[in-house]
């Protein structure tokens, strides 16, 4: 097959896998923009589905996909490398296609389900076949065993070809990840009428996997991208990547306590939470650092263009988002104010976006440009690549202006609902109807058009970069 | 490369992650002993209460040690006028724990200041000064959760509850989940809360 046009011809087994879980991703990432889109009308027009598609249905489906999408997002990426990082060819493979199809069945019919029957009566089938009301791990119980299933061929497919083959340092620091990753689940898979233990244990899952392992799992697909897209020397980024773990889980796993202010549990958890989760963002720096200094030692020259300015954007996303907004309402003198409020939500949105998802919209590029056949991708792009540089601005700004509309909003509430009305219900509904709040709102929503207008972009970009393309992909010289 | 410092070495750093790693997992086991003990229902720490509180009123005093007021248990004052007994208790908590899952509440209110931003944290709904009077609190709350659109408590605003088809042996579950719910020692939080006014208020 000749360069430039899709050919599965062009990848290996495990690669041919990682474009499925692409392909899945990018479907959920459509679906996360668009439930988030109606959501936020909600907040604006709340009579706008009113019974027929609830606001929580809506953001369930928007935080699910979300998470979901990350997690086929890595799950390819991790398929992409597997390979190439082993030195051998995929261990398992048809097991692994099966494992596509029944998790991507599965999700199929836990959103269908979340979408058509929405909520059940108040008994224990409901958690098990309608969803477990539990945010962000609303999926029936059902469906999570089915994860945990398809998490264990995914480990063994993963696991088994390094064995196989050659470990290095990032394969190692990778498996030992997805083995937390998978056994932190289990924490969320029970159900007890304690909300305190409830609480206690779903952290356990939620923080554990996006303060700490997903950080290491991009940490390990950030050193192979900068490797693959720079030429970046191995044993730098190794050592890199090893001082981030140290730094990350150093401070990430008793960062834990952040979650466990306020949840009936002792009041310890106030200092220990407190102070881990404040040094949470040094490693975030490290990366920042490391990324930079990487792309600046060789020039910026690199293979591909669009995937590195996402890998830059993914290190200065992860930073601002996930630490400066992370530690600006993680002190408890703070939280007491702000949790649960839409400081949160601002958060958590610049979070999820700059830490996870730029790290797979990078990972997005470099499997398109080898299913194309290794095409060119670099400088003097047709038309100066100007899809890719608009779809990376409207997304970036997108997402960062709705971030700080939502902060203009949580400030609002956390000082009206809570500092002066100390929230209670009216308390809560006056400060949702300030003039300044609902400003915050407004413009949350319009920007939250124009990320989507940048994944559209995105979307037509990815399927047609490198279309035609007939120069092969630039060389570069190693460390 | 022979002449790198300690510091900048792949092999150190390999060591350290891995007695990092080590060190913070075996402190989190530690104190997740302990912190389970201390959140059991009805455990010494009294900070989750037993599940029989729901027989009795529940005030919040002002600890001048801890800084914020701390919930304490009252006089006898049974919800929807029945005595339970511990298990009793648990079994309607239960409900309504469970049906606050199957309607998937945290997709709009918070719990624990945990869930959506789309409806009021429902920590302490139940000492909320909205419902009135403690007389008419329980039958009050009963109503809007079996009819959130005719009952609806917005505020001025147009957010309304919708209508989850909540019957009402769920809706008694909730209210007891609640009640109970608000007796947790939270730390404090939310700060400030107006609790409504009680018989014996001190």
């Amino acid at each position: 097959m000749s360069i430039g046009t899709l050919s599965f011809s062009h990848l290996t087994t495990g690669q041919q896998i990682a474009i499925k879980y692409y392909l899945v991703a990018v479907v959920l990432f459509a679906a996360q923009i668009l439930f988030g889109l109606l959501a936020g009308l909600q907040y604006l027009m709340p009579e706008f589905l009113y019974n027929t598609l609830d606001f929580s249905v809506n953001r369930m489906v928007h935080v699910n996909a979300m998470i979901v999408w990350m997690l086929y997002g890595f799950m390819g990426a991790i398929f992409w490398l597997v390979e190439e990082e082993a030195g051998v060819e995929l261990v398992g493979a048809k097991l692994a296609n099966l494992g596509f199809w029944v998790l991507t069945a599965a999700v199929t019919v836990v959103v269908l389900v979340y979408l058509f029957i929405q909520t059940g009566p108040g008994d224990m089938e409901s958690l098990w076949f309608i969803n477990e009301g539990r945010e962000y791990i609303e999926a029936p119980r059902w469906a999570d065993i089915g994860i945990v299933i398809c998490l264990l061929i995914f480990f063994y497919n993963i696991s088994a070809t390094f064995m196989k083959g050659k470990w290095s340092g990032i394969s190692g620091v990778l498996v030992m990840d997805l083995v937390a990753v998978a056994g932190l689940y289990l924490a969320g898979m029970f159900y007890t009428t304690n909300v305190s233990v409830d609480q206690y244990w779903w952290w356990w899952v939620i923080h554990m996997w996006v303060e700490a392992t997903w950080e290491v799992l991009v940490g390990c697909i950030m050193a192979w991208g900068l490797i693959q897209t720079l030429g970046a020397s191995r044993k730098i980024v190794t050592t890199w990547l090893y001082i981030e773990v140290a730094m990350m889980l150093g401070s990430g796993i008793l960062g834990l306590g952040h979650h466990y202010f306020w949840i009936g549990t002792p009041e310890y958890w106030l200092s220990i939470g407190g102070f881990f989760s404040a040094l949470e963002p040094v490693p975030l720096v490290a990366m920042v650092v490391h990324a930079v200094y990487d792309s600046g030692k060789h020039g910026f020259k690199n293979t591909n263009h669009p995937a590195m300015a996402w890998l830059i954007a993914h290190a200065f996303g992860n930073f601002f988002g996930a630490g400066v907004f992370g530690f600006m309402h993680t002190l408890p003198q703070i939280n007491l104010y702000t949790h649960g409020s839409q400081w949160s939500s601002s958060h958590g949105h610049l979070a999820f976006f700059g830490a996870y998802a730029t790290m797979n919209i990078a990972m997005f590029y470099i499997g398109v440009q080898k299913w194309r056949g290794n095409v060119y991708m670099s400088a003097d792009l047709p038309g100066k690549g100007w899809k890719w540089k608009w779809a990376l601005t409207l997304l970036c700004l997108g997402v960062t202006m709705m971030t700080m509309a939502l902060l203009v909003s949580g400030y609002e509430q956390a000082f009206v609902e809570r500092a002066l009305g100390g929230a209670s219900w009216a308390a809560y509904f006056k400060a949702q109807q300030t003039d300044w709040y609902v400003q915050g709102m407004f413009w949350r929503q319009l920007w939250g058009y124009v990320t989507a207008a940048g994944l559209v972009l995105l979307i037509w970009d990815l399927l047609t970069i490198g279309k035609n393309e007939t120069r092969p992909i630039v060389v570069l010289d190693k460390d | 490369m022979e002449t790198l410092p300690w510091w900048a070495s792949e092999d150190a750093w390999r060591k350290i992650a891995i007695w990092v790693t080590a060190l913070m997992t075996v402190v989190l086991i530690v104190l997740t002993y302990d912190s389970l003990n201390a959140i059991t229902a009805g455990g010494e720490s009294g900070r989750v209460k037993a599940y029989s509180v729901i027989n009795n009123r529940i005030y919040y005093t002002y600890d001048k040690d801890r800084g914020f007021p701390v919930p304490v248990i009252g006089d006898q004052a049974p919800l929807f006028g029945k005595v339970l007994n511990e298990e009793e208790a648990q079994a309607l908590i239960d409900k309504g724990k469970i049906t606050t899952q199957a309607k998937n509440c945290m997709g709009c209110h918070t719990f624990l200041g945990n869930g959506a931003y789309y409806a009021p944290d429902l920590t302490k709904a139940w000492l909320d000064p909205g419902w009135g009077s403690e007389a008419i609190r329980e039958e009050m709350m009963l109503k809007f959760l079996q009819d959130p659109t005719t009952n609806a408590r917005g505020y001025g605003s147009n957010r309304k509850m919708p209508n989850l088809g909540i019957t009402e042996e769920e809706a008694r579950g909730i209210v007891a989940y609640l009640k109970w719910m608000s007796s947790i020692d939270t730390n404090g939080f939310p700060r400030n809360f107006p609790v409504i006014s009680q018989e014996g208020d001190r």
